[in-house]
C-alpha cells in the first residue's frame, strides 16, 4: 500500500517528567531503562523516541498498558504536554514551534478530543457543552445553536440540549464528549481511551457508532485503548508501546499474526484469530480454474492433474462464475454433448470476498452445513482470488472452540 | 496472669500480641495505683528537668534577677516606632485618606443609606421576606417576616437599615479587593506564600487592635468603620475563592484548553462558574464577620444597631442593648440563611 503524505506525523518525541528533563535528555540516562532512571534521578521517561506517521483519514490506534505513556502522547499531540524533546508535524507544519496564539488557533480549527472520563464541564448544559469550541472561538450564537444541534442528531441525543451532563448516563456522555469534539469539524480526533469507563456493551456501541460515523467522516483519528479487541476492531494501524516505546506498528493482522516479541504476544495471545482475520490471510491461491468458454475435457484433465474434485469457473475477465464437479465433467465428457463448462454449473456463484472475517465465514459455513470440498474467494470486483480448503476451514472452527474456552477460563479466575 | 505470660513466651504474632494485650489490661485494671507511680518514674529526662527547673525557680529567691534586664526591653522602642510612622503617614498622605473618605462617603455609603432610609418598612420587610422564601423556603420566609416585624416593633428599623448600608459596602469592597486577591494566590504559588500569612495574621488579631491605626488615618466616622470592617471580614472570600479555583477539577480544564481555550477564557468560562458555591460560602462568612465587626467599629463612628450594644453598655441599660443585640442577630439569620440558599443554589446545577 503506497503511503500518502502523512496528515500527522510525532517525530523523536521524548517526554521526561521531573524537576529538570534536560539534565537526563543530555546524559548518558538518556539510554538507560525507564526504571533505573527513575529509581536514580526521580525522573518518569514518559515518552521515548517516538515516530510514526499517521495518514490522511486513517484510523491509528495506539496500544499499552496502563503507564505506557499513551496518555502523554496523545497530549504532546497538542502541546497540553509539552514534549522534551522532538517535533510533531502536522500539514507539513511544526506545530512545537508555533507561538501561543498560533497553538491556540490550531487547538481550535485542527483537533478535537474525547478524553477517558469525558471531562465535561459540569456547570454546562449539554448544548453548551457542545459548542464549546465554537465559543471560544467567538462564532456567533446562531451558528453555535444550529451546528450544536447536528452534532447532537448526529451522536444520537436529540431533546437532550438542555440537560446538564450529570443527568446523562455514562455512554451518553462521552456522545457529548464525541459531540464536542466534532463541533468546530476539525481534521483530526484525538481520543484517549474514551470507551475504556463504559461498561462492556454500551462500549462495543460506542466502537459501532465510532466506525458508523468514521465511514461517512473520514477524519484523521488517533484512538489511545488498553484494550486489543477494540484495537483491532478500530485500527488501521495500530502502535503498540511498552515503557514510552513504539515497539511495533502495523495493521490488526501483522500484529495477531507476527508479534513482535513475547510482550506483543501476551496482549494477542487470546485473541481469536477468526474475529480479527480476514479471508485473506488464510486463502490459497485457486488451484483449478477454467473458463467458461473450455470444454468439460480440459476441465477434467485439469482436476485430474492437481487431484481435486472441483474446478472453479471464471469468465475471461477472472470473475467467479461458480464450481464445477468432477463428475459432472467426466459424464459430459463421455456423452460429449455439453460443448462448455459453463453448461454444467450446479452450484450458484456463492464466494466469500477477500475482506469478509474468517468468524463470518465460519459460521455461514455451519449455518449452511456447506459440504463443498473447497470455498472459493473473490475480490471487490468479484474475480477469483483464492480458494480456502475444507480442512483449513475444521481446524478453524477447532481453533476458535479451543481458544474461546481459554479465554473464558481466564477471564472468569481474574473476576 | 501466668497463663498470658506463659502464652506470650510460647506464642507468635497475634497470640502473642493478644497475651501482650490482656496482661496490661489486667495490670491496669487490678494494679491501678502502682501502674501510675510506674508510669509517673518512667517519664522522660527532659519532663524531670522542666520539673526541676520549676521548683528552684519558685523555692529559691534571685533578687533583683528575677526582672527583665532592662537592656533586653524594646517594647517602648517598637510601639513608639510604630507610633511614628502612623504619623508621619497622618501628615503625609493626609489628602489620600480624606480623599478615600470623602469619595467613599459621598458616592456610595451615604447615596445607599439614604435609600435604604427612604424605602416604605413594610416593603423592605416584603422583599426580605419574599426573597427569604425563593432562597430558604416556605418555613424561613415566615419567620423572617416574624423577624422584620419585630424590628419594627422594636423601633429598630431605620437603625437596621444603617447597619445594612455600613455591611453591603463593607461586603462590596471586601468582595472587589478579595476575588481578584484570591484568583492571584490560586494561580501563584509565591503570591499565595506571602498572602497567606498576611490572612492568617489579620485573622487572629483582636478585633480591636485595627481600629486605632485606622482611626488616626481616616479620623473618627463611618468610612474608618468600613475600612476596619473590610480588613476584618475580607479573609474569607479570599481564602475560599483560591480554594475554589483550586479545587477545580484538572480534567474539565485540561478539555477546555484541549479545545484552545485562552487562560482567560479558562478562568472566566470554567473556572469562577466551577468555583462560585465556594466563593458564595466565603461571602457567607464575609458577611457574617462584617455583621460582628459593625457592632466593634461602632466605637469608632459607625452607627446603626452597634451604637444600642455600645450604649447600653456604656450607660448599664440592660434592656438597650439587649434589644440592639437582638436586632443584630435578626440581620445576621436572615442574611444568614439568604446567602446560604445562594451558594446552594449555585449548586443545584450539577452533580455534587
Ligand atoms: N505529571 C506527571 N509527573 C510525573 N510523572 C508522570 C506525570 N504524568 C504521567 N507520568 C508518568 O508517566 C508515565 C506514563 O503515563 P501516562 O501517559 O498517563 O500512561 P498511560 O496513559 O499509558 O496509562 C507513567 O509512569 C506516569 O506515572
Ligand atoms: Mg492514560
Amino acid at each position: 500500500m503506497a503511503r500518502t503524505i502523512a496528515k500527522l506525523s510525532a517525530q523523536k518525541l521524548w517526554k521526561v517528567f521531573g524537576p529538570r528533563p534536560q539534565s537526563v535528555l543530555r546524559s548518558d540516562w538518556r539510554d538507560k531503562s525507564r526504571a533505573e532512571v527513575q529509581e536514580a534521578t526521580g525522573h518518569v521517561i514518559a515518552l521515548r523516541d517516538v515516530s510514526f506517521d499517521v495518514a490522511q483519514g486513517e484510523v491509528f490506534v495506539v496500544m499499552g498498558l496502563s503507564g505506557s505513556g499513551k496518555s502523554t502522547l496523545v497530549r504532546c499531540l497538542l502541546r497540553l504536554i509539552e514534549p522534551s524533546e522532538g517535533q510533531v508535524v502536522v500539514d507539513g507544519q511544526d506545530i512545537t514551534k508555533y507561538s501561543r496564539r498560533k497553538l491556540m488557533n490550531f487547538r481550535r480549527k485542527k483537533a478535537g478530543m474525547v478524553f477517558q472520563r469525558f471531562a465535561l464541564m459540569p456547570h454546562r448544559t449539554v448544548m453548551d457543552n457542545v459548542a464549546w469550541g465554537l465559543e471560544i472561538q467567538g462564532q456567533s450564537r446562531r451558528t453555535r445553536l444550529e451546528r450544536t444541534h447536528e452534532m447532537l442528531r448526529v451522536v444520537g441525543l436529540e431533546g437532550w440540549a438542555q440537560n446538564y451532563p450529570h443527568e446523562l448516563s455514562g455512554g451518553m456522555q462521552q456522545r457529548v464528549g464525541l459531540a464536542r469534539a466534532l463541533a468546530a469539524d476539525p481534521e483530526m480526533l484525538l481520543m484517549d481511551e474514551p470507551f475504556s469507563a463504559l461498561d462492556p456493551m454500551i462500549r462495543r456501541e460506542m466502537q459501532d457508532e465510532l466506525i458508523r460515523l468514521q465511514e461517512r467522516m473520514k477524519k484523521t483519528i488517533v484512538f489511545i485503548t488498553h484494550d486489543l479487541d477494540e484495537a483491532l476492531k478500530l485500527g488501521d494501524r495500530i502502535a503498540i508501546m511498552r515503557d514510552g516505546a513504539i515497539i511495533q506498528v502495523g495493521t490488526p493482522e501483522d500484529i495477531v499474526s507476527a508479534p513482535f516479541d513475547e510482550y506483543v504476544g501476551e496482549f494477542t495471545k487470546d485473541v481469536r484469530k477468526v474475529e480479527v482475520l480476514p479471508v485473506r490471510f488464510i486463502m490459497k491461491p485457486p488451484k483449478t480454474r477454467v473458463y467458461d468458454w473450455q470444454g468439460p475435457r480440459v476441465a477434467l484433465r485439469e482436476m485430474r492433474q492437481e487431484e481435486e474434485d472441483v474446478a472453479f469457473v471464471v469468465d475471461k475477465e477472472e470473475r467467479f462464475l461458480g464450481i464445477l464437479a468432477r463428475e459432472a465433467a467426466a459424464r459430459a465428457a463421455e456423452g460429449g454433448d455439453a460443448t462448455s463448462v459453463a453448461q454444467l454449473l450446479e452450484t450458484a456463484p456463492i464466494a466469500f470476498s477477500a475482506d469478509d472475517s474468517l468468524q463470518w465465514m465460519l459460521a455461514r459455513v455451519m449455518d449452511y452445513n456447506w459440504r463443498l470440498e473447497t470455498i472459493p474467494v473473490v475480490d471487490a470486483e468479484g474475480k477469483l482470488v483464492g480458494e480456502v480448503h475444507r480442512t483449513v476451514i475444521r481446524d478453524l472452527a477447532k481453533d476458535a472452540l479451543e481458544v474461546r474456552v481459554g479465554v473464558q477460563a481466564r477471564r472468569s479466575t481474574t473476576v | 496472669m501466668a497463663r498470658a505470660s506463659q502464652l506470650q513466651v510460647s506464642g507468635n504474632g497475634a497470640r502473642s500480641r493478644a497475651a501482650a494485650w490482656l496482661e496490661a489490661t489486667e495490670q491496669g485494671y487490678l494494679q491501678y495505683p502502682f501502674g501510675l507511680i510506674r508510669a509517673v518514674v518512667r517519664l522522660p529526662k527532659w519532663v524531670w528537668l522542666v520539673v526541676v527547673a520549676l521548683v528552684v525557680g519558685s523555692v529559691v529567691s534571685f533578687g533583683a534577677a528575677a526582672d527583665v534586664p532592662k537592656g533586653l526591653s524594646v517594647g517602648p522602642t517598637v510601639s513608639r516606632a510604630v507610633d511614628n510612622g502612623v504619623d508621619w503617614m497622618v501628615v503625609k498622605w493626609d489628602p489620600v485618606f480624606r480623599a478615600i473618605n470623602t469619595n467613599l462617603l459621598r458616592h456610595f455609603l451615604l447615596p445607599l443609606e439614604n435609600w435604604l432610609l427612604g424605602l416604605p418598612w413594610w416593603l423592605v420587610a416584603g422583599v426580605v421576606t419574599f426573597v427569604s422564601y425563593r432562597m430558604a423556603g416556605l418555613a424561613f420566609s415566615l419567620l423572617s417576616a416574624a423577624m422584620m416585624m419585630a424590628l419594627a416593633a422594636f423601633g429598630l428599623f431605620d437603625l437596621a437599615m444603617t447597619t445594612l448600608a455600613i455591611v453591603l459596602v463593607s461586603t462590596a469592597l471586601a468582595v472587589i479587593l478579595g476575588v481578584p486577591t484570591g484568583i492571584a494566590m490560586a494561580k501563584n504559588t509565591r503570591i499565595d506564600g506571602v498572602i497567606r500569612p498576611a490572612l492568617d495574621l489579620m485573622q487572629t488579631m483582636p478585633s480591636f487592635v485595627y481600629l486605632i491605626p485606622v482611626m488616626m488615618l481616616f479620623g473618627l466616622g463611618k468610612v474608618p468603620a468600613i475600612i476596619a470592617v473590610v480588613v476584618y471580614a475580607v479573609a474569607p472570600i479570599v481564602r475560599l475563592t483560591s480554594l475554589g479555583i483550586r479545587q477545580v477539577d484538572g480534567s474539565v480544564i485540561e478539555a477546555a484548553r484541549a479545545f484552545g481555550a485562552t487562560s482567560t477564557q479558562v478562568l472566566i468560562k470554567v473556572q469562577l462558574p466551577l468555583a462560585m458555591p465556594t466563593i458564595m460560602a466565603g461571602l457567607n462568612q464575609t458577611i457574617m464577620m462584617a455583621l460582628a465587626m459593625v457592632v466593634v467599629a461602632s466605637m469608632i463612628g459607625a452607627k446603626g444597631l452597634g451604637v444600642e450594644v455600645l450604649n447600653g453598655i456604656a450607660r448599664l441599660e440592660v434592656g438597650r442593648g439587649l434589644l440592639g443585640g437582638i436586632g443584630i442577630v435578626i440581620m445576621a439569620v436572615i442574611l444568614d440563611r439568604i446567602t446560604q440558599g445562594l451558594a446552594r443554589s449555585q449548586l443545584s446545577k450539577r452533580a455534587t
